[in-house]
């Protein structure tokens, strides 16, 4: 292991090194280009050793990586916003083929307008999909959670496909330490990719994709189903074992801090969970029981340990950067669902905020916080949602 | 050219599968599949293929085939040819099989990509010049005056010269071929798969369902379309280029015989003839024969 | 496999028949059978499966000593109720 300096997305790049990918095929999109720019570098030099297909569109880059990985071989590709929405047809056939590609998006609003910061529309959109999602927040969490990511994947009890999110220029553009592992270190935890399901060989010819009748069809996505809430027990085992092997450890599903004696929880995803952690401390020098419930995995969503932190915590400040349009934010909704079927009932207040990169400091943080710690003082819910900073 | 006697028995196209009667696209592939003998990887984007293989669990061809999204071809297909590089596999045949669909109009970008990174892939449309596999809707590849069911009066456009597209990404090597020569298909592919390199073999394939004939004229109809000097053989080994013999005799004009003998057989063009005979819209197909000639002729020669 | 949508033998309306004393044994019925139905013994001869034959008749319509007949089949087919 070997600390290096880099921006999110060379990190990214350097992953794929790592884990010994055989085939890239990728397209450029802002802020995600510096990815594949790296990648061709690093396969020009030679250091990275597999195929870099230098598709002509984001379609065509997920198909290629459903072509390369239904041959047998670890299959990556990264992009951003419109370029996910591209490739959404092909992100649901990659889930259903249980093809375990991995694909780094770095979030960015959707167009029109053309805004090249970060949203998380883009991936929220695509949480329907069968794709497993993680959001990272900071370089080193990216660069291995992209390598768990191979992992969990190319599990027996999983074999779906991997998104990991990391934000729009906040992240993917930042520069920060992070701890590179070299490939034969990696090794040791991620064996060669060896499909247990079907393969495209001559020797062994088989059809796949074939017509399925109503018999059959529901049953296939049942099995995704199951191998989806799999995830959620193989992936606490892949951490496990990376602790172990490597020492590092990025919080499970959910990254809890200073969660224990919490009254109030802010929760949301990437880097804004990590500001958070600043706001939890300042707010705890002033005397509030507060706590940080950074949500890294999104789906499956972590239902059983949102149970467990909703068993203690009186309210709930939940904060999306994203939006499900005509209903409300995406995470603060699931956390509402996955309590109904309990007793809990903390206050759960949904604030929407930060779209189109507008920037969440931890003075934002400390506001929104409070604003859930007077409603629970107080007992009165008010308003269900809140736009932050709405002009 | 190889003798019948010469071609091999064994079958990867197996009998008893959901084909129409008569599918001359079964007659393509049986014969592309005896010149390639089994290492190949196919990719079928949805089309007529994509059915005909039968419901899951079971399949009717006998060589591994990736059913693939509409206008995804050739980008799976590159991506199944960067996989068996990584593999070391220098010697499986990655060969796309695609209709004029996934080819002419939604599959273009990705052929286009493909091609112009020199994808090492066999790249093959078998045209029915329609969208069949949906219920015969109008293609790109749809002839003018050809009636669809999204032309019921007859396409008001000619079709897309779509092998002079291909051509512009200048191909390893390029061929036309068509179900009713089955011999000369068989050749095309022996060729193409000697080859590296993109190619593409773009093969002419009546449907009895699309074009409304009568079901056992199906080789008839294949053969007219070459007879009437209308489907031009001809194959172009990097910018080699060279008629195919069958189609040599019609190059002259007065050795053709008159499109409206392979017009006439077929239902999708029967406005042409009912009521009434329209002897404008007669000329302009017989007049588009020769202008196919013209364009080809001069783009390779 | 064979008969992967079942015996489709039973979508046909006419039996190709083969007049095997004029058959020339040339193929050509083996080369265009759209259903790969038709197959070669070791004397030449050519065999059509009617398990899986559809009927298109293109077999007849190519046979250039023109030996193959389409014969209505023999089975009564019964209108559905």
């Amino acid at each position: 292991m070997k600390t290096e300096l880099m921006s999110a997305n060379y990190a990214a790049a350097h992953a794929i090194v790592s884990a010994r990918v055989g085939v890239v095929a990728a397209y450029p999109i802002t802020p995600a280009t510096t990815i594949p720019e790296q990648i061709a570098l690093l396969s020009e030099d030679g250091i990275y050793k597999g195929e870099f297909i230098r598709v002509e569109s984001e379609h065509s880059a997920m198909f290629a990586c459903i072509g390369a990985s239904s041959t047998g071989v670890r299959a990556f590709t990264a992009t951003s916003s419109n370029g996910l929405l591209l490739m959404h047809e092909a992100l649901h056939w990659a889930a259903a083929a249980r093809l375990p590609i991995v694909l780094v998006n770095i979030n960015r609003s959707v167009s029109p307008s053309w805004n090249i910061h970060v949203t998380h529309d883009d991936s929220y959109s695509q949480r329907d999909t069968g794709w497993l999602q993680f959001y990272s927040a900071s370089v080193d969490e990216l660069y291995h959670t992209i390598i768990q990511s191979f992992k969990l994947a190319e599990d027996e009890r999983v074999l779906m496909p991997v998104m990991v999110n990391a934000d729009g220029f906040v992240l993917s553009h930042t520069l920060s330490t992070f701890d590179y592992l070299e490939p034969e270190e990696v090794d040791k935890f991620l064996p060669p990719y060896n499909p247990p399901h079907w393969v495209m060989d001559p020797s062994n010819p088989v059809s796949h994709g074939n017509i399925v009748f109503p018999e059959y069809y529901q049953e296939f996505r049942y099995a995704m189903h199951e191998a989806e809430l799999n995830a959620y027990k193989v992936y606490q085992e892949v951490e496990r074992d990376y602790k172990r092997l490597f020492g590092k450890y990025f919080g499970g599903p959910i990254d809890c801090y200073k969660c224990g004696d919490a009254d109030v929880l802010f929760t949301s995803l990437g880097t804004v969970g990590s500001e958070a952690k600043d706001a939890i401390d300042q707010l705890r020098a002033e005397g509030y029981k507060v706590g940080n419930a950074r949500i890294r995995m999104y789906r499956p969503f972590p239902v059983a340990r949102v149970r467990e932190l909703a068993k203690r915590a009186k309210a709930f400040a939940c904060f999306d950067r994203g939006l499900s349009y005509g209903f409300g934010g995406p995470s603060v909704n699931d956390l509402r669902a996955s309590l109904y079927a309990t007793e809990y009932r903390p206050l759960v207040k949904s604030y929407l905020g930060g779209f189109g990169g507008r920037d969440i400091t931890v003075t934002d943080i400390k506001e929104i916080i409070l604003d859930t710690h007077k409603a629970m003082e107080k007992g009165d819910l008010g308003p269900e949602e809140t736009w932050h900073d709405l002009r | 050219m190889v003798t019948v006697k010469e071609m091999p028995l064994r079958e990867y196209v197996l009998k008893g599968n959901a084909a129409c009667a008569g599918c001359q696209d079964m007659v393509a592939l049986r014969h592309a599949h005896k010149a390639l003998e089994g290492d190949v990887i196919q990719v079928v984007p949805a089309c007529c293929t994509s059915v005909v293989q039968s419901l899951w669990p079971k399949t009717c061809m006998d060589v591994p085939i990736l059913n693939t999204a509409f206008m995804a071809a050739a980008a799976t297909a590159s991506g199944v040819k960067a996989a068996l590089k990584v593999k070391g596999n220098d010697s499986t045949q990655v060969m796309v099989w695609a209709g004029d669909g996934g080819t002419f109009d939604i599959g273009i970008q990705a052929l286009s990509g493909a091609f112009e990174r020199r994808t090492d892939i066999l790249y093959v449309c078998y045209n029915n010049q329609v969208y069949s596999n949906t219920g015969t809707q109008r293609s790109g590849a749809t002839p003018l005056y050809a009636q669809t069911s999204t032309t019921w009066y007859g396409k008001t456009e000619p079709e897309k010269l779509l092998d002079l597209i291909v051509a512009a990404h200048e191909p390893a090597y390029q061929a036309t071929a068509n179900a009713a020569y089955p011999r000369d298909l068989y050749e095309k592919f022996r060729k193409a798969r000697e080859i590296k390199g993109p190619r593409f073999i773009h093969i002419f394939v009546p449907c009895p369902q699309a074009w409304n004939y009568p079901v056992e004229k199906g080789a008839e109809i294949g053969k007219l379309a070459v007879e009437t000097g209308y489907w031009i053989l001809w194959e172009r080994v990097g910018d080699k280029f060279e008629l195919s013999p069958i189609s040599k005799r019609y190059q002259d004009p007065a050795k053709r015989k008159p499109i409206e003998e392979f017009l006439q057989i077929q239902g999708r063009f029967s406005r042409l003839f009912k009521p009434t005979r329209d002897e404008k819209r007669l000329a302009d197909l017989q007049a588009w024969v020769q202008h196919r000639w013209d364009l080809v002729m001069r783009a390779f020669t | 496999m064979i008969g992967s949508t079942g015996k489709t033998g039973s979508w046909r309306i006419f039996d190709p028949v083969i007049d095997y004393g004029n058959c020339s044994k040339c193929r050509t019925c083996w080369l265009f059978c759209p259903e790969a139905a038709i197959s070669i013994d070791e004397d030449e001869t050519p065999h059509i499966d009617l398990d899986y034959c559809k009927g298109c008749g293109i077999c007849a319509e190519e046979c250039p000593k023109k030996c193959i007949a389409m014969v209505r089949s023999g089975e009564t087919k019964e209108a559905p109720v």
